[in-house]
């Protein structure tokens, strides 16, 4: 696989340009940054490992920090009045205060001024989220009542499984289980066969649901659609290489009973792991196959 | 809370209706605006508490990880039915409640136009209510999709499911008729002099209010109505398999959906734009710039539903259009917000009890509107979209914002109500208590959204606990301070220090209400008073 990153690279880069804010978003809550780069720190967004959970990342903390401004100045302002105007400190009311049509005129354009300001970056990743051409590996991805089903096609042609919570987070979360989540490795965040990817490389997801809305969420990687029956709504990453490892999602929609149980676990891996493991999978398809394949013809035969 | 006491009222002996019937007639057949509305805040306020428990189940349930009390689908019976009654049957009653104790008093009218309808708008609403928590006890349990009800989920549910959809039909009924009320009361009921521009900001409120109840609530009752027919009668709306299309429902749903916020915020701009001028001692900063702005929001809030959908995949024009539409509402609001402040500026500033509500509704408010800001921001609003940061975002712009809001108006007017002063120290008690422990509450959340869980589950991963517990023992701090305002009400209700027709001594407060004596008269204006 080719990592074509260049039409990436100055997005990537752009959060270091907040780190100072981080450190003071960080300090402000009176907790360490100790937490690593490719997960959330348990009181923010994370960085994530993809071009566009950097831009989000970055578009978040921009609006933030622009927010956090205007609250300076306007909650500033009511606080400076709610100390210093006090009638029992003996403050004369001026009654002649009523209307005035130059602040009014202010206050309405210079918000219009920030809004437009916060809408073009915003547009711009808008733009490229929805690029979802030139895909180098596409897989469907088919939400049930309470499990996914990862169908690759390009490269992967043919692997095709279901991915549903792990035993054993599945008995601790039984009411009552009387197992403590905190013993139980991943809790709600494991399942049986991970989605699994090559880093490096541009994936696109294909959605659609059998039953009910689902949403497919991967924090880390900025990608959340709605899985919806009857649609396919499409979405892409692309796993900054060098971040191989494993990422952790839930479903975001209210799908019915066990919708807090159906977790998305990715296996992101070189490409060359990559390759070995559709391989593998490829290879175990065939035994299955070759395995399955005389009953079935003597089967026919015998009929 | 309703007084007893009209027969002192001396200018007013001349009519066979000046006395409340005695006993339950008197509730019954109501047509008086302020024994209605006495019954509209009566029942908002059971239905405050009865969604107030339901929360309590979910924080208890959420307040660690693992299932120790509830099963996943009673859970999201409890989400699903808190939203239900929280909406329809705290916020909306409470607005109309307070909407006819104060519109004929505050226009010099003797009562509101239509008052039999009144009385049927207000009658309906305990058959639907209860109708509503009955779902709770039949085979299956209440509906548990939501109480967006989005399909094919909400198609899932059992028995409860038509018994919803006609209890959501009898509120509609009700909450259109009353909106036809304000709006006819207000058109043809306002003493002479009281031109529209002279009309009190909450007059104005619900005047608007009221336009947006009649626009939408239709759409609501046509988008659960085709859930019913597709579940019952075979038709294929919002069904994939059968050619029908289950995105418009979402669409049809938050037509209704996004004006319906604001129907729940417009009252409460009003009620603030009362109290803080009085407290301030000084007239509202930039009144008919305020009138604009509350119209300039009514009409945004109509081109604005798509950003409740930005995830379930839509055209890239589409997105930016509801975007830009979405952050433009933030125009109209900082107007409002600025000119709040503007009204305390240089003012002679006291904080009774319905002041601090108000000034913490302008700071809470506010808060809510940020983080609704951020998620005006589409990329950014994948990430926060049905999380914990949504939660955290209506939960602001709803409990310190709507409810405070309320809040504000019965400490504001109750006096006026009942003729009594209430315990004010009870009172700030009350402020001091909900407003610490609702950031308590609702400000974790927030992290817990960034951090990545997702809303409406009943069991999340260790790692989210931590905020899980302040938030839960915020709740429960937040629930049991509420019995205060039960308290308060009650003993200002049966006695006290006498009130004056002005409440406010020295504030001097605006508005016909408070040329009336307190009590206020059982028909308030029976000879149109002289507007200066």
């Amino acid at each position: 696989m080719i990592f074509t990153r260049g039409d990436n690279d100055d997005s990537t880069s752009r959060p270091t340009g907040y780190a100072w804010a981080r450190a003071l978003w960080l300090a402000a809550l009176g907790l360490g940054a100790q937490a690593e780069a490719n997960t959330s720190n348990g009181y923010n967004l994370p960085l994530g490992v993809t071009s566009l959970s950097h831009d989000i990342y970055a578009l978040h903390m921009e609006v933030f920090w622009v927010c956090v401004g205007i609250a300076v100045v306007v909650f500033g302002v009511m606080i400076y009045a709610l100390l210093k105007f006090r009638h029992s400190q003996g403050a004369i009311a001026d009654t002649t205060l009523l209307h005035s049509t130059k602040v009014e005129i202010i206050w309405t354009i210079v918000p219009v001024i920030i809004l437009v300001a916060m809408a073009i970056p915003a547009a711009k990743v808008i733009l490229m989220m929805e690029d979802t051409r030139n895909s180098e590996l596409s897989i469907r991805v088919t939400g049930y009542q309470w499990k996914w089903e990862y169908q690759y096609m390009d490269a992967g042609e043919g692997i095709d499984f279901f991915s549903t919570l792990a035993r054993d987070s599945n008995f601790a979360r039984q009411l009552h289980s009387g197992i403590d989540p905190t013993t139980v490795p991943n809790y709600l965040l494991e399942v049986d066969k991970p989605l699994v990817i090559p880093s490096g490389t541009k994936v696109r997801l294909l959605l659609t649901s059998q039953d009910v809305i689902h949403a497919w969420w991967v924090p880390d990687f900025g990608a959340k659609r709605s899985v919806i029956p009857g649609f396919v709504n499409e979405l892409w990453f692309r796993v900054d290489p060098g971040k191989e490892g494993i990422y952790r999602g839930q479903c975001a929609a209210l799908c019915g009973r066990d919708h807090g149980f159906m977790p998305i676990v990715v296996d992101v891996r070189t490409p060359d792991d990559f390759k070995k493991w559709v391989g593998e999978q490829k290879a175990a398809l065939k035994q299955a196959a070759a395995a399955a394949a005389p009953p079935r013809s003597a089967q026919v035969l015998s009929n | 809370m309703a007084n007893a006491h009209s027969s002192d009222i001396a200018h007013h002996d001349d009519h066979s209706h000046d006395q409340p019937a005695k006993g339950i007639k008197r509730w019954l057949f109501a047509t008086n605006h302020k024994d209605i509305g006495t019954m509209y805040l009566v029942f908002s306020l059971i239905m405050f508490f009865i969604g107030g428990a339901m929360a309590m189940v979910i924080r208890a349930e959420l307040f660690q990880p693992g299932l120790q009390l509830v099963d996943p689908v009673f859970f999201n019976q409890m989400t699903t039915t808190h939203a239900l009654v929280m909406i329809f049957g705290a916020v909306m009653p409470a607005f109309v409640g307070l909407a006819n104790w104060m519109i004929p008093m505050q226009i010099g009218a003797p009562d509101m136009a239509l008052p039999r309808m009144n009385n049927f708008s207000f009658w309906i609403l305990p058959f639907a209510f209860t109708l509503l928590l009955s779902t709770l006890l039949v085979p299956g349990g209440a509906v548990a999709g939501g109480w967006t009800l989005y399909p094919p989920l909400s198609l899932q549910s059992g028995d409860s499911f038509p018994m919803l959809i006609f209890a959501i039909h009898m509120m509609g009924i009700s909450s259109i008729m009353g909106a036809i009320n304000v709006i006819v009361t207000i058109m043809n009921m306002r003493a002479p002099g009281m031109n529209l521009l002279k009309m009190p900001l909450f007059a104005w409120s619900w005047l608007i209010t009221a336009y947006l109840l009649i626009a939408v609530m239709p759409v609501l009752a046509g988008a659960v109505t085709m859930l019913l027919t597709d579940h019952f009668f075979k038709t294929s709306f919002f069904n994939a398999a059968g050619g029908g299309d289950p995105v418009m429902f979402e669409h049809i749903f938050w037509f209704f959906g996004h004006p319906e916020v604001y129907i729940m915020i417009l009252p409460a701009f009003g009620i603030i734009s009362e109290v803080l001028p009085t407290f301030s001692r000084k007239p509202l900063f930039g009144a008919t710039s305020m009138i604009y702005a509350i119209a300039s929001i009514a009409f945004l809030s109509f081109i604005v539903w798509g950003h409740h959908m930005f995830a379930d995949g839509m055209p890239l024009a589409a997105q930016l259009f509801y975007m830009m539409a979405t952050m433009l509402i933030a125009v109209p609001t900082g107007v409002k917000v600025f000119n709040w402040t503007a009204t305390m500026w240089r003012g002679s500033l006291s904080f009774e009890p319905p002041m601090l509500f108000a000034i913490a509704f302008l700071f809470l408010f506010s808060i809510g509107g940020f983080s609704g800001l951020m998620l005006a921001i589409v990329p950014a609003d994948f990430q926060y979209n049905q999380t914990y940061f949504v939660v955290a975002h209506f939960h602001y712009v709803l409990v310190p914002g709507a409810i405070f809001g309320i809040m504000a108006g019965v400490y504001y007017w109750l006096p006026k109500w009942t003729g009594h002063m209430y315990n004010m120290t009870l009172a700030k008690a009350h402020f001091w208590l909900s407003a610490i422990f609702v950031n308590v509450l609702f400000f974790p959340q927030h992290f817990l959204g960034l951090a990545g869980m997702p809303r409406r589950i009943p069991d999340y991963a260790v790692q989210f606990t931590d905020w899980n517990m302040v938030s839960s023992i915020g709740g429960f701090a937040f629930g049991l301070s509420q019995i205060l305002f039960v308290i308060v009400i009650v003993q200002c209700a049966r006695g006290g220090q006498k009130a004056t027709s002005q409440v406010w001594e020295g504030t001097h407060p605006t508005g016909l209400e408070w040329t009336l004596p307190s009590p206020a008269p059982y028909h308030s204006f029976t000879t149109a008073p002289e507007i200066p």
